[in-house]
């Protein structure tokens, strides 16, 4: 540990009003693979990068965008297992939603429910912090939306967002592209770009993920093939 | 003698066009004796959407209080009011958990979308749901009620036809249901406006 004793127990503030293991949660993310999300002015992308410990893994069996409902997906930069838990908990929380109501969940109630649960880990015993952020896209009544949470169980809307290695320089770079009336075209455009910026090696269909949600509500995974025809309009 | 029919009521709604009416009797009853001619069946849920609950009236204002309660609760965390037929739904839900021990109350739902489009429902008192186009009634004179609107509905009304309609609907059938009466209370509901209008009938 060697911090200090205040790394020990989770719920216990340092002088300095921080909690550590929080901040050892964000340092987990913030060496994780780089995710990002780009709000278009019809619909949202999310991208990710997909690098495996070997080349003899499977990439197929590898998906670390995944959807929640229909109109809801999402991504995560951290610990993959953390991510699978509330990945599950999240879509229990969509299903009971639509049990109740015969409506599907909007975007801001599910994040503001996932939010909770992260919140949750932070407070209880017996528990550590998630060790993931997320990155949420999402079409509903309300326009596309996308949303940051933190270990910490915070949340932000983002117009784009980015996470993982590279933090800073992605967004320094999302910042200098982003323009309000950005088409999904070109939003996914910018989402390769940006990601290209902080990958090593060659980019291509298998070593990353995108997750689009278009005017039609309806989220989907690119699939590879998908991915080597906008890597092509990229280059 | 039936749980339901212990205070008797009768309820109906209505849809016209871009508009819908829903009203209730007035009389509280023990059996045959009446006990109160001003009571309250149809309750506003919010600015365009209404509820009436026919039935015991100790679980009525039991499972009313339940569902402002959810319906505040709603309010808050999403920042809206809720949508006919989502409230539908929770009414529905919430009936459904007492599946073994109902509350003996049937509810009539009616409210405006915020397109305008009129939505009317009624339930079972487990919760299943039951649409219609044109009316729904609920009560102890929901049998007459039946006969009275079948006889009296047109499609497309326009808000003053539609009160007549439902007023006429609805003091013809009390008059053939002894635990059902004195007088009624109507509300038209447009999408400007919310008219609400107490009736005398037969008032014995």
């Amino acid at each position: 540990m060697g911090d200090s004793q205040y790394s020990f127990s989770l719920t216990t503030f340092s002088p300095s009003g921080k909690l550590v293991q929080i901040e050892h949660a964000l340092t987990a993310v913030g060496s994780g693979q780089t995710s990002l999300g780009i709000k278009a002015a019809n619909g949202v992308v999310i991208a990710t990068e997909k690098k495996l410990p070997s080349i003899l893994v499977d990439e197929a069996s590898v998906q670390k965008i995944q959807s929640l409902t229909p109109n809801i997906g999402l991504v995560y930069s951290g610990m993959g297992p953390d991510f699978r838990v509330l990945v599950r908990k999240s879509r229990k929380q969509a299903e009971q939603y639509h049990r109740l109501y015969k409506e599907p969940i909007p975007v801001t109630q599910l994040v503001r429910e996932t939010a909770a649960v992260m919140q949750e880990f932070t407070q209880s015993g017996g528990v550590r912090p998630f060790g993931v952020s997320l990155l949420v896209a999402g079409f509903d009544d309300s326009g596309p939306q996308l949303y940051q949470v933190d270990p910490s169980g915070s949340y932000f809307s983002w117009k784009a967002s980015a996470m993982g290695k590279n933090v800073s320089n992605a967004k320094t770079f999302l910042e200098k592209r982003y323009t309000e009336d950005m088409e999904l075209d070109d939003a996914v455009h910018t989402a390769i770009l940006t990601l290209k910026e902080g990958f090593e090696g060659q980019i291509s269909g298998k070593n990353i993920e995108i997750g689009i949600i278009g005017t039609d509500k309806k989220f989907r995974v690119l699939t590879p093939a998908e991915i080597e025809d906008y890597l092509a309009e990229v280059e | 003698m039936s749980i339901t029919e212990y205070n008797g009521s009768a309820l109906v709604a209505m849809v016209g066009k871009n508009c819908f009416a829903i009203a209730s009797d007035r009389r509280l009853g023990v059996q045959l004796q009446t006990v109160a001619t001003d009571f309250k069946r149809i309750s506003q849920v919010h600015d365009r959407l209404f509820i009436g609950l026919s039935g015991l009236a100790t679980d009525a204002q039991t499972l009313y209080q339940r569902l402002m309660f959810r319906h505040k609760l709603y309010q808050l965390r999403e920042e809206r009011d809720m949508k006919p037929e989502t409230f539908a739904s929770l009414v529905s839900a919430i009936l459904y958990e007492k599946r073994f021990g109902p509350y003996f109350t049937q509810p009539v739902i009616a409210g405006l979308s915020d397109e305008d489009r009129p939505f009317i429902c009624t339930t079972d008192s487990i919760g299943a749901k039951e649409l219609a186009k044109d009316f729904v009634v609920a009560g102890t004179a929901s049998e007459s009620l039946y006969g009275a609107c079948e006889a009296m509905f047109k499609p497309d009304m326009e808000p003053e036809e539609l009160f007549e309609t439902v007023s006429q609907a609805l003091l013809s059938s009390v008059d053939r249901d002894c635990l059902s009466g004195w007088g009624g209370h109507v509300f038209v509901v447009t999408p400007t406006e919310v008219q609400e209008k107490i009736l005398k009938g037969r008032m014995d």
